[in-house]
């Protein structure tokens, strides 16, 4: 009897509160690691906002906190863009500086001062911890049992999947965003489970939050009245349902257009008409529904069918004069490339060239749901065996974001959540089946009820516990075995794959030591102490943001796309011959070119990989003057070595990138490490820009335009003048560049 | 205007307001006797006039209307001419944004919305007090065919009103105020 004192802290009255205590202390720690799990980088690293579009939310939210929150509601950025600036505080989702502004302001009054640096890098931890609870009460209200939850809210806190947008430092929309996502989910389950107006309120509440953070609410837009219309068509229209709908899409549509970003959007935009139409179809059903409650069915029919022609009739004709008329907008590229996947790449090249909108690779849900995706459809099975409204609801989940994960890879994140739900649904019965079919209470309780009744109960109520003690031990040790090898690949991916910064890079010296490569933020601070305040940087568009964000310059274009026309401008310049170049870079101001080359180091993500892109781009507005075809060589490779085609090495992007190269190696022995291939032995001769910086290990390269010629000459006789000059001055000249290293 | 209201929406008129907000539903009042099973039908037709197979829709759509004038409460009928003041509301700031133009747009949407959204929420109120107000003025009245029909029309969902849809009036009323107070929240914000 060793377990009695422990039963009785789990049984009766006193059993419950030690339950209940025991779930919180649970759900503390599960957030904890959660939180804690995600801390690697600034770790590893230093505590600093990671990659791109988070450089830009830094620079609102230090806006937002320096101006006020009116200032930034109508901030006129002229600072991107350069001759066109930004409406920023129109066209971003303010949700998250908000939120960390509000944070902000909160611990200032509680006098604890704290950088808001700080508060933007551990943001999206802080919020992982939120969405691990949001997913405990989510997962509770699918399941009966209590373990459920907490196996979901564990994956939630651990799962790859969804660490790879939330460590510290990724300060993206997307790091409040899930846990908006989930609660918002959880309490349109409760509002369809108790058809309070409430719970329906709250959620349009929950969702308008949403709205303001992250511009995947449409996915919610869409899925809750899928939701509502799969209920309709089961058969299994309620009062309750007619409540929590029409309150949550009046109040949540509203709420929606608050943010100037959305504004009309909710009713003119196709991808908001199927909740629109759902709204209408809810409306019919409970008036039929009313009506029915009136006259005998026969007569209903009639009256019914009479209502459908009609209804459908006018509703036919509307859809049709409000399309031709233009009041209701076509479907945004963006959502034509989620059902075919080869839409971008024809049509929206600036689509398809972020990498986060490549489908996905089969392997990638491995690496991000490890065993949760075996699990997940036994989970979804589950659901079909008790087919409540809410599993109605996991079910069509599952089904859209599956295949949306499938088709871009950005949206594995919305598929996790669900992941985690259906794996512990799963997880949870078949502990329950193996530990407490026979183990707990259950096997006294039926030795009683045998004794105490006759053999007839027995024979009515079979014994289908699993009662051997070996298949329990195996099943209960493979569970666990399972759950040990998940926690340490999440340990390992999330520690190895998704806790670099991609502004600060590490990699190991041949002795194992870490090595960190500093030469972004080396770049940009040379641009912030040795530039004027004015100056404006041209760049490709993806370091739009971090220029301003690190150096504090003006850019021509960055990571918000909205203008292809600018950006297809930058890739035109960069493709060109300098003479095409030199009088587009003078029309827009531009001081200075920077450009991202690693061929000395071996990195991969550099202009020269990212160079198709450019010249798709510029072909898109200038099919005549750009051609993609003459950057390939007569047999279809893209090659810069000897074999380059003349565009490829006459263009700007070609010169910057290789400019002074051979001098770092024996002549003739120029490689880069990139391409694997072995360089012309002559460099590229630059005649409109000038080398202003080149950081340590060549990452960043700074070119200077020059200024028109003082004599009138044009550049090439300018620079060739300068050569037949240059043979006096040769000995003053600094040595061939060397490679700076420690 | 609630008089004119079922049966314009029955009978083939194409009302243009009944498509834009979705037409005027008297949403369903659980308890009311469904006809679902054909026993019933004889004693809810009772009414002055007798259905037969083949009456015309516009009979049908009569006598449907004196159903509802018979059997609705008080306080249900006072919701539903509100309901139907909403409609109208809605319906003239519809027709004059189709007349005279959209110009503030913002005032339009946010008045449009204001009137759709308390409409829906008034339906919501009218849905969770109707139901147990009806069961106990009607009771005496259908009470036979009270609980058969609500076994037909909620027997199908599977836990329909019976343990958890029932809210007390009071909690469906602070409800009501707590959706209509951030429903005209966001309407005063966003009308400029």
């Amino acid at each position: 009897m060793a377990e009695s004192p422990l039963d009785v802290l789990l049984k009766g009255n006193s059993g419950r509160t030690t339950r209940g205590l025991l779930r919180i202390i649970i759900l503390a720690t599960i957030a904890a690691a959660a939180v804690s799990s995600r801390l690697f980088s600034v770790i590893r690293f230093e505590s600093i906002i990671h990659e791109f579009d988070p450089w830009f939310n830094f620079r609102a939210t230090k806006y937002l906190v320096q101006h006020g929150f009116e200032s930034f509601w109508d901030w006129f950025d002229d600072r991107t863009w350069h001759p066109l600036g930004r409406v920023t505080g129109g066209t971003l989702y303010p949700g998250l500086m908000v939120t960390s502004g509000v944070i902000y302001h909160i611990l200032r009054f509680l006098t604890i001062p704290v950088d808001i640096r700080n508060i933007c890098v551990l943001l999206a931890p802080g919020f992982s911890g939120l969405t691990a609870l949001a997913m405990y009460f989510l997962t509770c209200e699918m399941a009966t049992s209590p373990s459920a939850g907490l196996l979901a809210a564990a994956f939630m806190g651990i799962v790859p999947g969804y660490i790879s947008r939330s460590v510290a430092g990724s300060y993206d929309n997307e790091a409040i965003a899930i846990f908006l996502l989930v609660f918002t989910f959880f309490l349109w389950i409760k509002a369809v489970k108790n058809g309070s107006i409430m719970w329906g309120a709250l959620a349009a509440l929950f969702y308008g939050y949403m709205v303001s953070a992250w511009g995947g609410y449409v996915f919610i837009t869409n899925l809750i009245p899928l939701h509502v219309f799969v209920l309709l068509c089961m058969g299994r229209y309620s009062s309750r349902i007619y409540i929590s709908y029409t309150t949550w899409y009046a109040l949540g549509t509203l709420a929606s257009m608050q943010i100037p970003f959305v504004g009309f959007l909710p009713i003119r935009n196709s991808d908001h008409m199927s909740a629109l139409g759902v709204f209408g179809l809810i409306q019919l059903v409970a008036f039929a529904d009313f009506v029915r409650g009136f006259i005998p069915g026969k007569h209903f029919q009639r009256l019914l069918t009479t209502m459908i022609i009609v209804v459908f009739g006018v509703a036919f004709v509307g859809l049709v004069v409000l399309t031709v008329s233009g009041v209701i907008a076509p479907w945004s590229g963006r959502f034509y490339s989620l059902w075919d996947t080869g839409y971008a790449k024809i049509h929206i090249p600036i689509i398809a060239s972020v990498s986060e909108h490549q489908p996905t690779a089969w392997p990638a849900f491995f690496f991000d749901l490890n065993f949760l995706i075996w699990l997940f459809p036994a989970g979804v099975y589950m659901c079909f065996r008790d087919l409540k409204d809410e599993h109605v609801f996991v079910i069509i989940y599952s089904v859209l974001a599956s295949y949306f994960a499938g088709v871009m890879v950005r949206l594995m994140l919305t598929l996790t959540p669900i992941v985690c739900v259906a794996a512990a649904l799963a997880l949870s019965t078949i502990l329950d089946t193996y530990v407490f079919a026979t183990n707990g209470p259950n096997p006294r309780a039926k030795v009683n009820e045998d004794t105490s009744s006759e053999g007839l109960r027995s024979a009515r109520k079979p014994d289908v516990g699993i009662t051997s003690y070996l298949s329990k031990a195996v099943m209960t040790s493979s569970v666990v075995v399972y759950l040990l090898l998940f926690v340490a690949h999440c340990t390992w991916v999330t520690s190895n794959a998704y806790s670099s910064p991609s502004v600060v890079l590490a990699s190991r010296m041949p002795d194992g030591s870490q090595h960190i490569i500093d030469d972004y933020r080396e770049a940009y601070y040379w641009l912030r102490q040795n530039t004027a305040h004015n100056a404006k940087i041209m760049s490709w568009w993806d370091y739009g943001y971090q220029i301003g964000g690190m150096a504090d310059r003006p850019t021509l274009v960055d990571n918000n796309t909205w203008n292809n026309t600018h950006i297809a401008t930058v890739g035109k310049a960069m493709s060109s011959r300098e003479e095409v170049s030199y009088p587009i870079l003078r029309q827009h101001d531009v001081d200075y070119v920077l450009v991202v080359f690693g061929g000395l180091l071996g990195y991969s993500g550099d202009d020269i990989n990212k160079f198709l892109w450019m010249v798709r781009i510029a072909e898109g507005i200038w099919p005549d003057e750009v051609k993609e075809r003459d950057f390939f060589t007569a047999r279809g490779e893209y090659r810069v070595d000897d074999e380059a085609t003349p565009t490829m090495r006459n263009s700007l992007m070609y010169k910057m990138s290789y400019h002074n190269f051979n001098a770092l190696f024996q002549p003739g022995q120029a490689v880069d490490r990139v391409r694997g291939s072995r360089l012309p032995a002559e460099s590229p001769q630059l005649s409109t820009l000038e080398e202003a910086f080149t950081s340590e290990n060549w990452i960043i390269r700074i070119y200077k335009v020059k200024d028109l010629d003082n004599l009138g000459r044009d550049h090439n006789t300018a620079v060739a003048f300068d050569k037949g000059n240059k043979r006096k001055r040769a000995t003053k000249r600094k040595g061939p560049r060397v490679l700076r290293t420690e | 205007m609630a008089p004119k209201r079922t049966p314009a929406t029955a009978s083939t008129s194409p009302s243009n307001t009944s498509t834009s907000t979705g037409p005027i539903p008297a949403p369903s009042a659980p308890t009311m006797p469904s006809a679902s099973s054909s026993s019933n039908s004889a004693s809810l037709s009772s009414g002055p006039k007798t259905l037969t197979t083949n009456s015309s829709v516009y009979d049908i759509a009569q006598t449907v209307w004196q159903q509802y004038v018979g059997t609705t409460p008080q306080r249900t009928l006072l919701l539903d001419a509100f309901m139907a003041f909403l409609v109208l509301v809605g319906g003239v700031q519809f027709v004059y944004c189709v007349l005279a133009g959209n110009y503030p747009f913002n005032a339009f949407l946010s008045g449009f919305c204001a009137a759709v959204g308390q409409f829906v929420l008034t339906a919501s109120l009218r849905m969770q007090t109707s139901g147990s107000t009806s069961s106990y003025s009607t009771s005496s009245t259908v009470s036979g065919a009270k609980g058969k029909g609500k076994k037909g029309t909620t027997g199908a969902v599977a836990d329909g009103e019976g343990e958890k849809g029932v809210v007390s009036h009071e909690r469906a009323f602070a409800d009501y105020v707590f959706g209509s107070l951030i429903l005209h929240f966001f309407c005063i914000n966003f009308i400029n």
